[in-house]
């Protein structure tokens, strides 16, 4: 093997997220180890792995077939690995295997046989698969009549899950506990559809996994189990996990540990396997198997210390476990199972709230974005350190925003991402263990240990009694000092003093993979408030700590987490000891052999002075892990620790509004006018003054969006009185909305004032859209020379006035040639890998120069290229969301290609974050308002060169006939069919573009959700159709079209782009 | 919680590690041992070899699941001499629980502490090698005693003869400290099982001998002079036989071999060994190089292999010696736990391939 092709997974979405950036990082660098040219096929610009420095070359293409196939073409790779890039890889690889591709260019599949992998995902082959070798499934039954479906249910007993055959989310499913229920709901089933699935009913089973490990030669080990806290039915992504089980004998872990070791052994399985059970007293079955790294891995790898993608890749290459290294402890191999002697608790991170109308209950498909993952030495200690991980809000499971009991017993009934609080607020209201575990199927050992936390804080709120005994009791439950203040009355700082002059502080105890047996040389560490001795010595003045970006969530994603990356290589370069603190398990910063030393820990102040007082470094770099580090810089600062880069007083003048807003001011830079206000009369006389629309943004959001653009005053009264508190203390801000302006970013990094190297890029929809879910260019496209070099003189201005050191990232509003201003982030921005990569330049790497004074003014070359970003969106994940583009944010990851112009990258980055089929030459058109249907004609025009047949919804049909464009007319939605959404569902379209006068109004949610719009754009979504809701977008997309087709797509590799 | 200042574990260098007892008030000495093992601390608690022994457990969280019914012990009670845990979990859950674990060390008189920092009490047997100790529960001082000095096998073994299972074939089980899941994993064979003391000369027994297993079992092997002088008078009679853990050991005494202690010796249930003579690369004929994940309890380890043996296994972490086999015969042993309990299933194998040499199975 020379040459190796790695396929990525693409844009980060709901169930396919950063855990693929370190998965396929760690097999680039195994497979590197062993001087194998790799290749990786990757559009997502934000990971680390698609650095130039990782893999030998990377294609910045959608990852399917056609493209695969064109790189296998003309780089002719020896081997290609599927099972590093999450499901995405993994079909893709499928279909290049069913095609015959692979065969026709001689190039090896490593690790795991295809065979084995299609038989994995292929549910009837593989059910009998494992029947055949004795491995317990759940057992089912098909029926077609209730004569039948009786039969089939006493075959496999009560209770049973019974589903209409053909039907979409569940509709007329069921759960039958006897004969009479069964023809109750088969009857109702049957009336909808032809057939009812009967399957056992695994009510309230313990969910198991296992991460499984198995060489060429046939030897396995399971590397770690992990046990769900919420039953089975609660899909895993969305369960708190627990690592490793606690409820299991050695009986139970080893029954299935065996089951795991059968199913691999008979997968041939080379490489990374995990297995899914249910587990009800000594019952048990086989629920999912996946053949290659999965989520779970990730966290498994996180949990143990065990680089589960690295020996997966090096056992792909051929290699056995006794020749693999462990990277841990570097005195022993891969062949063992590591035992823990600390407790792993993962926490789903959620942003239902930042999706419009989305359902909040969980359940069999995935919903939450990110998640942490926490270590402690008893289950209450990591369990509080995880609450506190997941949003930096809560300081408890005893936190909770409960109205009422009423709304207590709501959440305890319904999984929901409050569920854990309703069961902590129920067991404080006097609700026994057991009853909670009836209604929630949580097991006892959970909820005695949630009921121990619930009683130690009640016994304290009692006495308050400030000593040695019970605060240290308090600190091993894992109460912060802000949550022991808050009950006691007294401030997080007050806590502190009191319990460092007790000598209460936590130890640093290392992961080392097994328990303490053999001394590791690990840099992998953790406090804990269960010890007495710490495991490593201080670093001192030559370690810097850089503080990570947490748990990936909507807004905060991997490109954070490659700032702090290449923020700690550059460390490294410096000489310098780089001490990453994290506590996001699917991240690459979180890695074995990135840091000099890794804290998985929360990124809260109490945290993060634990962590430099024990180590005493030079200072914290608190600019490239986003804005939860940033917040944190104001109050380090106030406590003396050193903030490397921008003075803390400086960050907040540039985070204040008031002050930020007088600054630009004084400077004589534009911005939108905008002013705070306590009261309705206020604003009133502010928009008496500016006029309609304006963008409202309350300090204190009581449910959904935390900004609204208001086109009039019952808008605007609507969203303060329902969704914001107004008060003194919480202020509302309103600024005047600037339409049909553009937006550009400027990214650079200065140096006591004076930029070092800086970047500019041009939104492709108008300002409007969240930069974050905007199509992003660079270089800008239709910005004026001038325009540009005034972006750079109030650049220049701003970073001289704030004295900035590192990082910074403004916004601009550009109307009529006048750039407004509209933010400044003092900190690594989400563009910077983009800017990085496009300008071959990287920043984050120069920001860390500026802390040491050693940057230098870096001239750079355009690339040859253009590249642009588009956003990836999961709302076809999402019940009930709408999709459409607004003020806040709601895309899950990004993704850029380059290309030879704007079209042709534009082109091939929409295709790698949707499926575009080229031979439909169908379209749906539903354009809302006259100015959008004005606007587009040209473009219909062009569709219709193209030798595309438009479908256009009824206003639209009747403007488009009037200019002689010829369409066809469809119905609403509401209508009857054949209708708008019959089109959509039929898949008769290639994409839909559904523009609409309410685009940026985030009013009128519930009128909205029925209206037309709402349902073509959900139907669109759900069917897996591209849609376009920005008319600009949407036009530059068609313009594309009419210049390529996918034949005249390049194919050339990253380095080809730069100069 | 009120610290009960009283308790405490203090080793023979003077380290003191207080702690709250949550077992019987009572104190005793013995060798400070630790074991990494996740689950199975029933399993552990009642295995023999441990006699003598305080054992500390690494993984923090111990009583989640409490105590199952005696038939799934690996003994009649316990047998360690003290427990040492970092917390322990007083509200169990679990289906198969009849009480819960402070319940049952009260009941047999067996101190045990929680500590909280017994990493640092892991690293320090690890570094400095195991040590004598002694719990203290309530002020009260014993004298420190080496339970290595004592013939503990007379002290587990059984003391008299018993069968199990029923089959045309009998096994007769050497009690050195035997698991039980010895007895278990053999009577699941349709084997005939005879377990006799410890001192037995199983070739004056009264009844046809198919094969010998000579069980696990505490302490130094060197202290068991009477079972190594019988199983040299077995081999002489060519009786097929199998050494587990102790057994391993004693085997090799027999014949000529040595033993030697272990620094802080293997007590995990995540031993790698690797079957010896498989070759490091692949190729179609062999299989390539075989390694199989066994739990593991003994302090001491065989050094010389007797003459006509070879290596069976050996530990992939530190190459320690982990099982012999007789180049002709079948006579072979292994240093871990083929019978597992606690631990992984792995190496239940191993008894197949012995009754297969042994022609125990027949022609099958």
């Amino acid at each position: 093997m020379k040459k190796i092709l790695v396929l990525g997974s693409g844009a980060l979405k709901i169930g396919e997220a950063g855990e693929f950036d370190y998965s396929g990082s760690q097999a680039i660098k195994a497979l590197r180890e062993e001087k194998i040219k790799v290749i990786l096929i990757n559009p997502n610009i934000a990971t680390f792995q698609t650095s130039k420095t990782l893999a030998d070359e990377v294609y910045f293409l959608p990852v399917n077939d056609y493209f695969a196939e064109k790189v296998i073409a003309r780089e002719r790779p020896d081997g290609i690995c599927l099972s590093f890039g999450g499901q995405t890889a993994l079909n893709c690889g499928l279909e290049l295997h069913r095609k015959g591709i692979l065969k026709k260019y001689n190039v090896k599949v490593l690790g795991t046989p295809v065979e084995s992998i299609t038989l994995t995902e292929d549910r009837e082959k593989f059910a009998k698969h494992l029947r055949n070798i004795g491995i317990p499934i759940p057992p089912s039954g098909v029926a077609v009549n209730i004569k039948k479906a009786k039969a089939v249910g006493r075959k496999i007993g009560f209770p049973l899950m019974v589903r209409a055959g053909f039907a979409l989310g569940g509709q007329k499913s069921g759960v039958a506990v006897n004969e009479k229920e069964l023809k109750e709901i088969v009857k109702g089933a049957l009336a909808i559809s032809p057939q009812v699935l009967i399957e056992k009913y695994l009510h309230h089973y313990k969910e198991i996994e296992y991460e499984v490990v198995r060489d060429s030669f046939g030897n396995t080990v399971t590397v770690c189990n992990m046990e769900n806290l919420d039953p089975l039915g609660i899909h895993t992504g969305d369960s708190i996990v627990v690592a490793p089980s606690q409820t299991l004998n050695n009986e139970e872990y080893h029954k299935l540990r065996e089951a795991s070791i059968k199913i691999v052994e008979s997968l041939k399985i080379v490489g990374e396997c995990n297995v899914q059970f249910a587990l009800s007293g000594s019952d048990y079955f086989v629920i999912e198997v996946n053949a290659r790294l999965s989520r779970s891995s990730a966290l498994a790898s996180k949990a143990t210390g065990y680089p589960l993608a690295f020996v997966a890749a090096k056992l792909g290459l051929g290699k056995s476990l006794l020749s693999v290294e462990n990277k841990i402890t570097k005195v022993t191999q891969s062949f063992f199972e590591p035992a823990l002697d600390y407790v792993v608790v993962k926490i789903p991170r959620w942003d239902l709230s930042k999706f419009t109308g989305a359902h909040e209950q969980i359940g069999s498909a995935m919903k939450s974005v990110g998640e942490v993952m926490a270590i402690g030495r008893s289950f209450e200690e990591a369990l509080q350190k995880a609450v506190r991980m997941q949003s930096g809000l809560l300081e408890s499971v005893t936190d909770n925003s409960f109205s009422n009991e009423q709304q207590v017993k709501k959440f305890l009934h319904i999984p929901t991402p409050r569920r854990l609080f309703a069961v902590a607020r129920s067991i404080k209201g006097g609700v026994s263990a057991e009853d909670i575990h009836k209604i929630t199927g949580i097991d006892l050992w959970f909820l005695y240990r949630i009921e121990n936390i619930v009683k130690t804080e009640k016994k304290f709120q009692k006495n308050k009694i400030l000593n040695k005994e019970t605060i240290l009791e308090l600190k091993q439950i894992g109460f912060s000092d802000k949550k022991i203040g808050s009950l006691s009355g007294k401030t997080e700082i007050q806590i502190r003093q009191l319990r460092k002059s007790m000598e209460i502080v936590p130890s640093v105890f290392a992961i080392d993979t097994l328990a303490g047996e053999v001394p590791a040389k690990t840099n992998y560490l953790y406090l804990t408030y269960h010890g007495a001795h710490n495991d490593v010595s201080p670093i001192g003045k030559g370690g810097i700590i850089v503080l990570g970006s947490g748990p990936y969530h909507i807004g905060s994603s991997v490109e954070f987490d490659w700032s702090c990356v290449y923020a700690a290589i550059a460390l490294k370069r410096r000489k310098k000891y780089s001490i990453i603190i994290n506590c996001n398990p699917e991240t690459v910063s979180t890695d074995y052999d990135i840091s000099d030393r890794l804290y998985f820990e929360n990124l809260s102040f109490e945290t993060i002075a634990d962590i430099s007082e024990f180590e005493n470094p030079f200072g914290l770099i608190v600019s490239v892990g986003g804005q939860r580090p940033n917040n944190l810089a104001k109050q380090l600062a106030l406590e003396n620790f050193h903030i490397l880069g921008t003075k803390a007083s400086d960050i907040d003048r540039a985070e204040d509004r008031n002050k930020f807003s007088a600054l630009l001011d004084k400077l004589n830079i534009l911005q939108p006018k905008w002013t705070s206000f306590t009261s309705m009369k206020q604003v009133l006389k502010f928009t008496k003054a500016e006029g309609f629309p304006v963008l409202v943004r309350p300090s204190y959001v009581l449910s959904g969006s935390a900004m609204r653009v208001c086109y009039d005053k019952k808008q605007l009264f609507n969203f303060v009185n329902k969704a914001a508190v107004l008060s003194p203390e919480f202020p509302v801000t309103i600024s005047k909305y600037v339409e049909n302006a553009k937006e550009l970013e400027f990214d650079g990094v200065a140096q006591n004032g004076v930029l070092m190297i800086y970047g500019i890029s041009e939104h492709i929809e108008n300002a409007g859209v969240h930069s974050g879910d905007a199509t992003i260019v660079y270089p800008t496209q239709r910005v004026y020379a001038s325009t540009e070099f005034q972006l750079r003189k109030i650049a220049k201005k701003i970073v001289a006035e704030l004295k900035v050191t590192g990082p910074l990232n403004i916004q601009f509003l550009v109307k009529d040639n006048r750039p407004f201003v509209i933010e400044i982030n003092l900190r690594a921005s989400r563009t910077f890998p983009l800017l990085s990569k496009a300008m071959d330049a990287n920043f984050p790497e120069v920001a860390v120069d500026s802390f040491f004074n050693k940057a230098k003014k870096l001239h750079f070359q355009y690339p040859k290229g253009v590249v642009v970003k588009s956003p990836q969106f999961s709302f076809s994940r999402l019940l009930g969301a709408d999709p459409i583009l607004r003020v806040e944010m709601s895309s899950t990851g990004e993704v850029a290609c380059f290309g030879r112009d704007y079209d042709e990258a534009l082109l091939k980055s929409i295709l790698s974050t949707n499926k575009f089929y080229f031979k439909n030459k169908n379209v749906l058109l539903s354009l809302g308002g006259n100015l959008n249907k004005a606007k587009f004609l040209d473009t219909a025009n062009t569709l219709i060169s193209l030798g595309y047949k438009i479908f256009a919804t009824n206003t639209t049909a009747e403007f488009f006939k009037n200019n002689k464009i010829k369409c066809k007319t469809v119905r609403k939605a509401f209508e009857a069919k054949p209708n708008a959404l019959n089109i959509i569902e039929g898949k008769k379209v290639a994409f839909v573009v559904n523009l609409s006068v309410e685009n940026k109004n985030g009013d009128f949610i519930k009128s909205r959700r029925d209206t037309d719009g709402f349902r073509i754009r959900r139907a669109t979504v759900d069917n897996q159709i591209p849609l376009f809701t920005d008319l600009h977008l949407a036009r530059a997309f068609i313009k594309a079209l009419s210049k390529y087709g996918i034949d005249d797509l390049e194919i050339k590799s990253y380095k080809e782009y730069l100069h | 919680m009120k610290k009960n200042k009283l308790s405490k574990l203090i080793l023979k260098d003077g380290t003191e590690f207080i702690g709250e007892s949550f077992g019987a008030s009572k104190s005793i000495s013995g060798e400070v041992v630790f074991a990494t093992g996740m689950t199975g601390y029933p399993e552990a608690l009642t295995d023999p070899s441990f006699q003598g022994q305080i054992l500390v457990l690494t993984y923090p969280l111990i009583g989640n699941y409490g105590v199952p019914d005696k038939k799934f012990w690996e003994s009649s009670k316990i047998q360690v001499a003290g427990l040492v845990v970092s917390s322990y979990i007083d509200t169990p859950s679990h289906h198969a629980m009849q009480m819960t674990l402070g319940q049952w060390l009260r009941k047999e008189g067996i101190p045990a502490l929680e500590i909280k920092d017994t990493r640092a009490l892991t690293q320090k047997l690890r570094d400095e090698g195991v040590t004598l100790g002694e719990i203290i529960i309530g002020g009260k001082n014993v004298p420190l005693k080496d339970p290595n000095l004592r013939n503990l096998v007379a002290e587990v073994s059984t003391k008299k003869i018993s069968s199990f299972g029923n089959g045309r074939k009998t096994i007769v089980l050497i009690d050195c400290g035997a698991k039980q899941n010895i007895v278990r994993r053999l009577v699941a064979r349709k084997l005939k099982i005879v377990v006799v003391p410890w001192n037995t000369d199983v070739t004056k027994l009264n009844f046809p001998v198919d094969a010998v297993v000579i069980s696990n079992g505490p302490g130094d092997p060197q202290k068991v002079n009477k079972t190594i002088s019988n199983i040299k008078k077995i081999i002489e009679k060519e009786i097929p036989t199998l050494g587990i853990c102790l057994g391993n050991q004693l085997l090799a005494l027999a014949l000529g071999g040595t033993t030697y202690k272990l620094k802080f010796g293997h007590r995990s249930q995540n031993q790698p060994v690797v079957l010896s003579g498989t070759p490091a690369r692949l190729n179609s004929r062999s299989g390539g190089r075989k390694c199989y994940l066994t739990t593991q309890n003994h302090g001491f380890a065989v050094k010389k292999i007797p003459k006509g043996f070879k290596e069976w296994f050996y530990n992939a972490n530190d190459n320690t010696n982990e099982g012999i086999i007789h180049e002709t015969q079948p006579f072979m042993s292994v240093q871990f736990h083929p019978e597992s309990s606690p631990g992984p299933l792995d190496t239940d194998w191993i008894f197949d391939y012995f009754f297969k040499k042994a022609k125990i199975y027949g022609t099958k």
